[in-house]
């Protein structure tokens, strides 16, 4: 228990001191390295409740794809962030309430919140306890056999999104040079070199 | 699931199979065979989706499938036909089009094949994750072909429109869904109705259920739910609002009656007063609103919100008749509204420019006499003016209402249509009395075929609506 607890408070310590670097720090991209560390952090936290699934998504999804992508947008777009955050600034207090009440409306839900045992017992597919089975076992479980149809729709729903992305912005520009690489490879002295006599005193 | 339930499930789902992997085909064939294959993959297209409903037709056997996720019945069967034939007629009229604008691609076709798998897969869902799904299947490509047209500013913004409102709709449904799940804890249709009882339901599952309304009115874009409706049937290309009209629509109706008339089925009390609600307000907008329209698609968009509100009419009766009403209900209205975007595509002056105002239909009398017989019959029918099929289809609505004992709805719904007339004859007198400025140049073949064939069903009704009601009564009867 000593362990968990002391691993606990460091990735909770951690996770909240660099979510306030991220709002905090001067430079974007800097901002965006504290996202990760935070990402990365609440993984830990989600490893320690026996969330390990949950885990390595919130690293593949948020670190891998999601932070990549702002690191990409911040720094391919020419944002003034240092405008921004003096405008920022000037909202800090209301931003502040509404994290107070948002705060606090958490801990009334949370803190209130039971499960009614009569749904409990209904659930539609109910999750094995942790001693016999891990979760990502669980979801294994279920993901290609019970809900392999959903999973099939889904995977038609990302092909759709990539055939309407290329429809709408592919364009096949006709006046940019490409490589053609047999033209290359098919040039000889013949076709490529030509000589030209200078004569001395001239330029050619 | 076993192996056996596993083929068991395919051979049910053999139709969507067929559907899923043809398209998958003809988008090599459009990839491998570049832009000039347009033609090719629009022609397969539709000979993919006829085989499709051959096979709804012939092979289709009543069941579950998918650990209940899946659901074929008579029901399944008259809605998927309906939307199959929706796609058809749509992407019929797309040939034509791409004739006068060249910068049709091969896409289109290949997403309106996809968009109809969405609606064919939204029709059978029996379970809310399904539902889910197979609907955001179907609006993603319907998105894109919205905004098909990317060098059209007005093309682009439908697009665009359409995407933001129909991600917020998306994210309605799924917090209602959620809600449902989080207080019955399934997510089948009958698993919910079973743990539902009308005495005993919590506050959080009407929350639920008032939030997968308010993202299902969306997608039939029902009042206060049909903002984006306008501004997409104008801006979007006509081919495209011609499909938007009516396949989109019978699936998305279709989820509503599986959703209320299976799920929900204990607390109908919940939903009819909604449904009640939407239906006065949709059929009141389009009678108004309509009103003042210049432009015919945005006429035509007013006039699909109130038909919507006519249909829902049949819904909220939530009996049999009410439901046998709105099957026939959709199928008249597609009908009708194909034919008349048929008559929309057909607008074309010689110089090959389209127009869209209801004033460049002045005179269409003189210049083309059979177009504007056949557009004054469907105007006619959209009006409910009888003996034609608009009128029956309004009458059996009407009638389930006032067998629900909801007379007032059935009230309500009779002075909306008056009013809606005006606008319905305001274009008939356009086109008969007022002088001609201008001519269209020559329809083509299949516009002529395609709105020859609505008019012919809208005044041969009478006669030829005995199979399709019998078909639409006995689809109705699985819920009772």
């Amino acid at each position: 228990m000593g362990l968990q607890a002391l691993f606990f408070y460091l990735f909770a310590f951690i996770a909240i001191a660099s979510a306030f670097m991220v709002i905090s720090a001067r430079n974007p991209v800097h901002s965006v390295l504290f996202l990760i560390l935070t990402f990365f952090n609440a993984a830990g936290l989600f490893l320690l409740t026996g969330a390990e699934f949950l885990a390595m998504i919130l690293l593949v999804v948020y670190v891998g794809a999601v932070a990549v992508l702002f690191l990409f947008v911040v720094m391919m777009l020419d944002v003034d962030f240092a405008a921004l955050r003096t405008k920022a600034l000037e909202y800090a207090p209301v931003g502040a309430l509404i994290g107070i009440i948002l705060a606090l409306e958490l801990i009334f839900v949370i803190g209130g919140s039971t499960i009614s045992p009569e749904i409990a017992k209904k659930a539609a597919v109910p999750i094995p306890a942790l001693t016999e089975r891990s979760n990502t076992q669980a979801l294994g479980d279920v993901l290609y056999t019970h809900y392999v149809y959903f999973f099939q729709i889904a995977g038609l729903v990302l092909l759709v999104a990539m055939i309407g992305a290329i429809v709408l912005t592919l364009k096949h520009r006709t006046n940019v040079k490409r490589q053609n690489i047999s033209a290359q490879v098919a040039r000889t002295p013949e076709t490529a070199v030509s000589i030209v006599k200078v004569k001395p005193g001239q330029g050619i | 699931m076993t192996a056996e339930t596993l083929i068991a499930s395919l051979q049910l789902s053999l139709p969507e199979l067929v559907l899923a992997v043809g398209a998958l085909i003809l988008l090599m064939i459009g990839v491998f065979s570049g832009d000039k294959s347009v033609g090719t993959v629009t022609g397969l297209s539709v000979l993919l989706l006829i085989a499709v409903g051959a096979l709804v037709v012939f092979k289709g056997v009543d069941g579950t499938a998918y650990a209940g996720a899946y659901r074929s019945d008579a029901f399944v069967r008259f809605m998927k036909l309906l939307a199959l034939a929706g796609s058809i007629v749509a992407l019929v009229l797309a040939i034509g089009h791409r004739r006068s604008e060249p910068d049709m691609r091969f896409e289109y076709p290949v997403l309106m094949v996809l968009a109809t798998l969405g609606m064919m897969l939204m029709i059978s869902a029996n379970d809310i994750i399904s539902l889910y799904l197979s609907l955001e299947l179907q609006s993603l490509a319907l998105y894109v072909v919205a905004a098909i047209n990317r060098d059209s500013v007005k093309s682009t913004e439908a697009g665009l429109k359409y995407f933001v409102l129909g991600a917020l709709s998306s994210g309605m449904l799924l917090y209602g869904m959620s809600l449902v799940y989080g207080f019955t804890g399934q997510t089948g249709f009958s698993e919910i109705a079973a743990a539902l009882t009308a005495e005993h339901r919590s506050l959080g599952l009407v929350f639920g259920l008032v939030f997968v309304l308010a993202g299902i009115a969306f997608k039939i874009s029902a009042v206060p739910f049909h903002m984006w409706t306008p501004d997409v049937y104008e801006g979007a290309p006509t081919p495209v609002t011609a499909f938007f009209s009516a396949a989109p629509k019978v699936a998305a109706m279709a989820i509503l009656i599986h959703l209320v008339a299976v799920a929900f089925k204990p607390i109908v009390h919940d939903w009819q007063q909604i449904l009640v609600f939407i239906s006065i307000a949709s059929m009141a907008l389009g009678a108004f609103a309509a009103i003042g329209q210049t432009n015919i698609k945005r006429l035509m968009a007013y006039s699909s919100i109130g038909h919507m509100g006519y249909a829902l009419v049949g819904i909220a009766a939530g009996n049999q008749e009410g439901i046998s009403g709105v099957l026939l209900y959709l199928a008249i209205y597609s009908v009708m509204s194909l034919g008349a975007f048929a008559c929309i595509l057909a607008m074309r002056l010689k110089d090959g420019r389209a127009v869209e105002g209801t004033d460049d239909l002045a005179g269409l009398s003189k210049t083309n006499p059979v177009m504007a017989l056949v557009l004054t019959l469907l105007m006619f029918s959209l009006a409910g003016i009888p003996p034609l099929a608009g009128f029956f289809a309004k009458y059996f609505v009407f009638m389930a209402a006032i067998k629900a004992n909801l007379l007032t709805l059935a009230i309500l719904g009779v002075l909306s249509s008056v009013v809606g007339c005006y606008y319905y004859l305001r274009i008939v007198k356009v086109m008969w009395f007022d002088d001609a400025k201008q001519e269209f140049s020559r329809p083509a073949g299949e516009l002529k075929l395609i709105y020859g064939l609505s008019g012919l069903f809208v005044i041969g009704y009478l006669l030829i609506g005995g199979p399709l009601g019998a078909a639409a009564e006995a689809a109705a009867r699985s819920f009772y």
